[in-house]
């Protein structure tokens, strides 16, 4: 790939034109910093609601979507669209209450892989399609990926700008919630079609199988970090937006997938929170004012 | 004087349960503003549907119960509850004054990044309960007694009428026990609350309860503690002998219902 043949200098001003030259990483940029930055935000939710494996099983689902748009010749991101949402939708209204949950949805998840790999060998065309859905081909986006993008992710921000409060409380406290007459079901149902739709557009940048990096490991290191709503949020973007941009920009210099990238960028950050910030930062003294 | 002793819930020969199962039945007794109340019996006697038919969460198969000369409705503002169980746990790093924060402007949609309003609203609750000092500690350091001082606050934020406690105090030692207690004996004196509290032992309450709700074997008891929880009002409700027993400090235990939780 042409990529590979560019060297990397000592001038990161020069290094970073050279790369923006190209209009793929363009493109890349544009979509990795959307996604990003909705992941990031999702995810708080994710992690809060102790729903990883939830949206785990969603961007699996999306793969029998997404390999099934294939076969049929339409973008595979309509087809992660689709088949997130619905699945999304109906694990809201049958899960709201059920105890085993977790088996259910493990149960449809097996079931939706094994159509997708069905649909991928019907496909002739099979591996490359596979390998991107399964694990990301952010370099492959195009300018009309990008703008889906960009509309999806405006989409998701006003729905969480919205919903914002409710959503959060009833993710904390869904008993008191209920009985303050909120609507849990339809909040319920709101968040998983917000993960649908995320998961659908994270799935370009970090594929089917590395949803994760992106949807909970971002949020979960940043709850370590802050105990306000808000600057967790900011600080799961930033965590999502330094990995991405990092992964964008390493790859273009060193000839490795971008998703192993992120992936590494995000789970250092983890481990780095998780064992060395939380022994070395100040004894935490607790105010009493309600700044 | 009315004001002070007006009837604030009424109940009228409910039967409560589900459509295959009633739960208990034949349920007549009232509470006025300002008392304490204590409602215990066996696991599984449906305490916790009392609640639920309060807060509408559920209908009474028959019969009429009201809040205020109305049926109950879901979302009342004049409720506070505190549930028996959250979603609250070791990992819920979010601290406190954010989720009594909720509890006040939770409901609202839209984005406003909390006024500095809310902040001090929710900052007030948790003085009330003297929690204050708790006010930026993240949920998941907290005790079992600390978290019922939130949840309470929680509940108090938005000033309700009528306070629903589900087993405060179930994962509490003695001494957090009493604490809570006389805490929930100052809000309900201070501001003319009535506190609704499910128990699973009658003791710690005594010195606080104005009225019991004795819940068993599908039937109600109501009245004050020296009137309700003696052998011969239980003998004669429930139709089989029932010994309430007394020992040197006051405690009770009764004797005769399967599953008795009135003893130590």
């Amino acid at each position: 790939m042409a990529m590979n043949s560019i060297p990397f200098s000592i001038n990161l001003l020069a290094d970073l034109q050279k790369m923006f030259q190209f209009e793929f990483m363009q493109h890349a940029f544009e979509a990795g910093t959307i996604v990003a930055i909705i992941a990031g935000i999702v995810g708080y939710f994710v992690v809060l609601r102790r729903s990883s494996f939830a949206a785990h099983a969603l961007a699996h689902i999306g793969f029998a979507g997404a390999a099934g748009a294939v076969l049929f010749g339409i973008r595979p991101v309509f087809g992660l669209l689709l088949s997130t949402s619905v699945s999304g939708f109906v694990m809201a209204i049958l899960g709201s209450r059920a105890a085993h949950r977790d088996t259910q949805i493990g149960i449809v998840l097996a079931f939706m892989l094994g159509m997708g790999v069905l649909f991928i060998s019907l496909y002739t065309g099979y591996a490359t399609e596979a390998y991107s859905i399964l694990f990301g081909e952010i370099l492959g986006i195009s300018s009309n990926d990008a703008l889906l993008t960009l509309v999806a992710g405006s989409i998701i921000l006003a729905a969480v700008a919205v919903v914002y409060r409710p959503l959060l409380f009833s993710s904390l406290d869904e008993e008191v919630a209920e009985a303050k007459g909120m609507p849990v079901l339809l909040l319920g149902i709101i968040f998983m079609l917000l993960v649908a739709v995320a998961a659908s557009i994270a799935v370009q940048v970090v594929g089917v199988l590395l949803i994760f990096s992106l949807m909970v490991t971002p949020a979960a290191t940043a709850q370590r970090l802050a105990k306000r709503p808000q600057r967790v949020i900011i600080i799961s973007v930033v965590i999502a937006l330094m990995a991405t941009w990092l992964g964008l920009f390493i790859s273009f210099y060193e000839p490795y997938p971008v998703s192993f990238f992120i992936t590494s960028i995000v789970f250092v950050f983890y481990l780095f929170v998780r064992f060395v910030y939380q022994r070395i930062k100040p004894k935490k003294i607790y105010q009493t004012n309600f700044q | 004087m009315s004001t002070l002793h007006s009837k604030i819930i009424t109940a009228e020969h409910v039967v409560a349960g589900y459509q295959d199962k009633t739960v208990w039945s034949d349920a007549s007794f009232d509470i006025d503003r300002g008392e304490f109340v204590a409602i215990i019996g066996p696991n599984g006697a449906g305490k916790t549907t009392l609640f639920r038919l309060l807060l509408g969460l559920q209908q009474p198969i028959s019969g009429t119960i009201e809040i205020f000369n109305a049926l109950p409705k879901r979302g009342n503002p004049q409720i506070g509850y505190v549930p028996q169980r959250h979603t609250i746990d070791s990992e819920t790093n979010i601290e406190s004054l954010e989720l009594v924060r909720l509890g006040f402007s939770g409901k609202q949609w839209g984005f406003n990044l909390f006024s500095q309003k809310d902040r001090k609203v929710a900052f007030d609750a948790l003085e009330a309960v003297g929690a204050k000092d708790l006010a930026h500690h993240p949920l998941s350091v907290l005790s079992g007694g600390e978290l019922q001082r939130i949840f309470l606050a929680e509940a108090l934020v938005s000033n309700p009428d009528i306070l629903l406690l589900d087993e405060p105090l179930s994962n509490l030692d003695m001494r957090r026990e009493k604490e809570l207690l006389q805490l929930v004996n100052n809000v309900v004196r201070s501001r003319n609350v009535t506190a609704l509290l499910i128990a699973h032992n009658i003791n710690p309450l005594l010195p606080f309860l104005d009225k019991v709700v004795y819940i068993a074997n599908g039937k109600l008891a109501t009245g004050k503690p020296k009137e309700v929880l003696t052998s011969e009002s239980l003998t004669a409700l429930y139709g089989v002998p029932i010994e309430v027993l007394k020992d040197s400090k006051g405690n009770i235990a009764i004797i005769g219902i399967e599953d008795s939780h009135g003893h130590e």
